[in-house]
């Protein structure tokens, strides 16, 4: 039987098309000791997402036909959420040549990129984006000054100055997006930008929209809600004040500190300050920001199990992006339509693709539950909501009329039902 | 006397007030134990105290070792040379270890900043960070606070100068955090490179100010801490040349004399003589930077048997 979305009307839940996240590591092949492709497929279904975009940074990177082919097939023996590769721009993610991605978008490749690292040479970043045309695809680039951030493990600000920790500076991720944005004009070609997370860089990308260039952005659950703080202990989200006020019951507003220097804090770009938080959720809401993506990052504890300094970036964000962001919807951050479009139609927009139509997700907005590895089906637990009372959580997920993940205990369906199997 | 709850040293930004008095006034008992023609007291007798060094340090490890010891306390070195640290052990492994020969203290240094943090949270035994990144050594900010009230006496309102690498400095770190709850007006100066941006655009710890121009800097103020200067540091382009440093920056007799008279001068050691601070300033009559050494000793035997003492009977 296919799912019918009209069985869960009265309840109170949420159905929406189902997500689609540009942006996620899943690790396979070359670090499965964190994350593999199915674990992240499943993840991500228990997170709403039933589509994702698996990025190249695997070792081998995926930057031949071959290895974009193996994704697909391994995404659809997963039989979890649709996995769509994104190939590298520049062969094996070293910057100095392109990589054939023509061929590799007619292998499946339905986006570019080096995320983890820039391209740093302007010269064959212009080339990428032109040469991106013929591909057909859009080229999605992560902006940072290399230099600038030689060294850096946080934002750089009062809290950096505070930890003796060196910083990387809002600036490094804007003169990048600048640079991306002048030669994406140049080269009359589609840019997205990976992650912004600077109210300075929403700024640029508004000002280029308006000025003409095609450019998208997207932003990551943990840049609308965690801050620079907490990287000094502080577990209270950015927009603590209003979440209380709204709502003085909500879990998350309950917080107490955490220990300083968690490196599940540490993550590339970095949790920036409350300001940059408050104008991402502005670029959320005018359209400057087309979509929300997790960039879950999943590390195996060898690589998060150590001091700040020598520990990984990135923090896992499938399973936790429902909760954080309807926090903000309940903080009157954004209307929650708003959220669910950058969840769905924008992201897809930014692909070409037309949405799944037999692709939804059921949300249960009031269930409330704790963050927890065994509660988490990623292989990794490196998010710094560990341990935490959250409230919201996908109690469906399906994918082509089929559903792929249910929570029964929720549902209220039995296993041995037809009708809902 | 106050009560002391805290199980472990690890930054005094934190502190009250009174828990830094707390310290000051132990230390001050423990002064007078080490002035006994038998430097040693029972307050450890049958505790160990592992000194963990994964960072190259003679002063502050052989401090707390002259420190332990006159409290009675056994002593374990692990050394950064003598440990499997180099070999790519990870901070979790040596965690275990420490946690298996069950120390009652560690005390640690560390090259990242926050890595004493990692460690207490993983071990039972009272941890007393010896510096960790550029983050803090809160005993060295203690002992400053010690020697300047020893001198200045109450340091409610003094103006104490802090010249040099501050961005890199754990030294600078602690000072303000124990000197600003004290009362004390804070003066940072140094090259701009060399100063956190935050802190250089105005966005300061309470109590704190920059003065980029250490003559006016020093005008009138009651000590300066000269800060140690790596020499790396004009390789990493964030200064034009030592030399360059040591003329505008450089503690001279003439920087001296402009603040009060009889205003004191501190370092924390080691230092480069004719690069931060000149000779006749280090070894002359306004130096307090042996008495540091000296008060160092006391303030970590108040530290440890503070952490892991018992009551005296």
């Amino acid at each position: 039987m296919r799912f019918d979305r009209d069985a869960f009307a009265g309840k109170g839940w949420i159905v929406s098309r189902g997500f689609v996240d540009l942006h996620a590591h899943l690790r396979e092949p070359g670090f499965e000791e964190s994350e593999t492709i199915e674990s992240g497929a499943r993840a991500a279904l228990r997170g709403g997402f039933t589509t994702i975009c698996g990025m190249p940074n695997t070792e081998p990177p995926i930057d031949s036909p071959g290895a974009v082919r193996e994704m697909i097939e391994r995404g659809i023996a997963a039989n979890a959420a649709r996995v769509l590769p994104v190939a590298c721009i520049t062969r094996g993610r070293a910057g100095h040549e392109l990589a054939d991605m023509v061929e590799l978008a007619a292998s499946g490749a339905v986006l570019f990129s080096d995320d983890g690292s820039p391209v740093e040479d302007g010269r064959l970043f212009r080339s990428a984006l032109e040469y991106s045309r013929a591909a057909g695809r859009t080229i999605s680039e992560h902006p940072q000054d290399l230099a600038l951030t030689r060294h850096g493990v946080m934002h750089e600000g009062a809290v950096s100055a505070a930890l003796g920790l060196t910083g990387m500076p809002a600036e490094a991720e804007e003169s990048a997006i600048a640079r991306d944005l002048a030669l994406a004009k140049l080269a009359g070609a589609r840019l997205h930008l990976a992650h912004v997370s600077t109210a300075g860089a929403v700024e640029l990308v508004r000002r280029a929209k308006a000025d003409g260039v095609a450019v998208t952005c997207e932003v990551t659950p943990h840049h609308l809600a965690l801050t620079d703080e907490w990287v000094a202990g502080s577990r209270d989200l950015a927009f603590i004040e209003q979440l209380s006020q709204a709502d003085p019951t909500h879990p998350l507003v309950r917080s107490t500190p955490g220990v300083p220097f968690d490196a599940n804090t540490k993550v590339n770009p970095p949790l920036r300050t409350a300001a940059d938080v408050r104008a991402c959720w502005a670029g959320l809401r005018d359209g400057t920001i087309d979509a929300i993506a997790t960039d879950h990052a999943p590390h195996a504890s060898v690589r998060k199990d150590v001091e700040l300094e020598a520990a990984a970036f990135g923090i896992t964000g499938l399973e936790t992006a429902v909760p954080l962001l309807l926090a903000g919807v309940a903080a009157g951050l954004a209307e929650l339509d708003t959220v669910l479009a950058a969840l769905t139609s924008g992201p897809a927009r930014v692909l070409g693709r037309e949405l799944e139509p037999d692709d939804w997700v059921v949300i249960d907005p009031r269930r409330e539950w704790t963050v927890t590895a065994a509660e988490l089906a990623s292989k990794s637990a490196n998010t710094p909501l560990l341990g935490r009372m959250v409230r919201g959580r996908v109690v469906m997920a399906v994918v082509g009329g089929e559903i792929r993940f249910e929570d029964t205990a929720e549902t209220g369906s039995r296993s041995d039902e037809p009708a809902l199997r | 006397m106050t009560t002391w709850t805290r199980r472990h040293v690890l930054s005094t930004e934190d502190w009250s007030r009174a828990e830094i008095e707390t310290v000051l006034e132990n230390a001050h008992a423990m002064a007078e134990v080490l002035s006994r023609p038998v430097r040693r007291a029972p307050a450890l007798h049958g505790r160990t105290v592992i000194l963990f060094f994964a960072e190259v340090s003679t002063r502050t490890r052989v401090s707390f070792e002259l420190a332990a010891k006159a409290l009675s306390a056994d002593v374990v070195n692990i050394t950064a040379t003598g440990s499997s640290v180099e070999k790519g052990e990870t901070l979790l492994d040596t965690v275990r270890t420490l946690q298996a020969l069950g120390g009652d203290v560690v005390v640690m240094r560390h090259s990242a900043a926050g890595a004493p943090y990692f460690v207490a949270e993983r071990t039972d035994a009272a941890v007393i960070n010896a510096g960790d990144g550029a983050h803090a050594h809160p005993s060295q900010g203690l002992l400053d606070a010690y020697t300047l009230r020893a001198k200045l006496g109450d340091l409610e309102g003094k103006r104490i100068v802090i010249v040099g690498d501050v961005l890199h400095s754990r030294v600078a770190r602690s000072d303000i955090h124990t000197l600003a709850p004290l009362g004390a007006e804070i003066t940072l100066s140094g090259p701009p490179t060399l100063m956190p941006a935050a802190w250089r655009c105005g966005s300061l710890p309470e109590r704190v100010r920059y003065e980029p121009d250490v003559d006016r800097a020093l005008d009138g103020a009651d000590a300066v801490i000269a800060l140690r200067l790596q020499r790396e540091r004009a390789e990493a382009g964030l200064l034009p040349s030592l030399r360059e440093y040591a003329r505008v920056w450089g503690i001279t007799e003439a920087r001296v004399a402009r603040m009060r008279p009889e205003a004191p001068v501190l370092h924390p050691g080691p230092m480069n003589e004719g690069i931060e601070i000149d000779a006749a300033v280090a070894h002359g009559p306004r130096s307090l930077i042996e008495r540091q050494v000296t008060n160092g000793v006391a303030i970590r035997m108040a530290l440890l048997y503070l952490l892991a003492g018992t009551p005296a009977s």
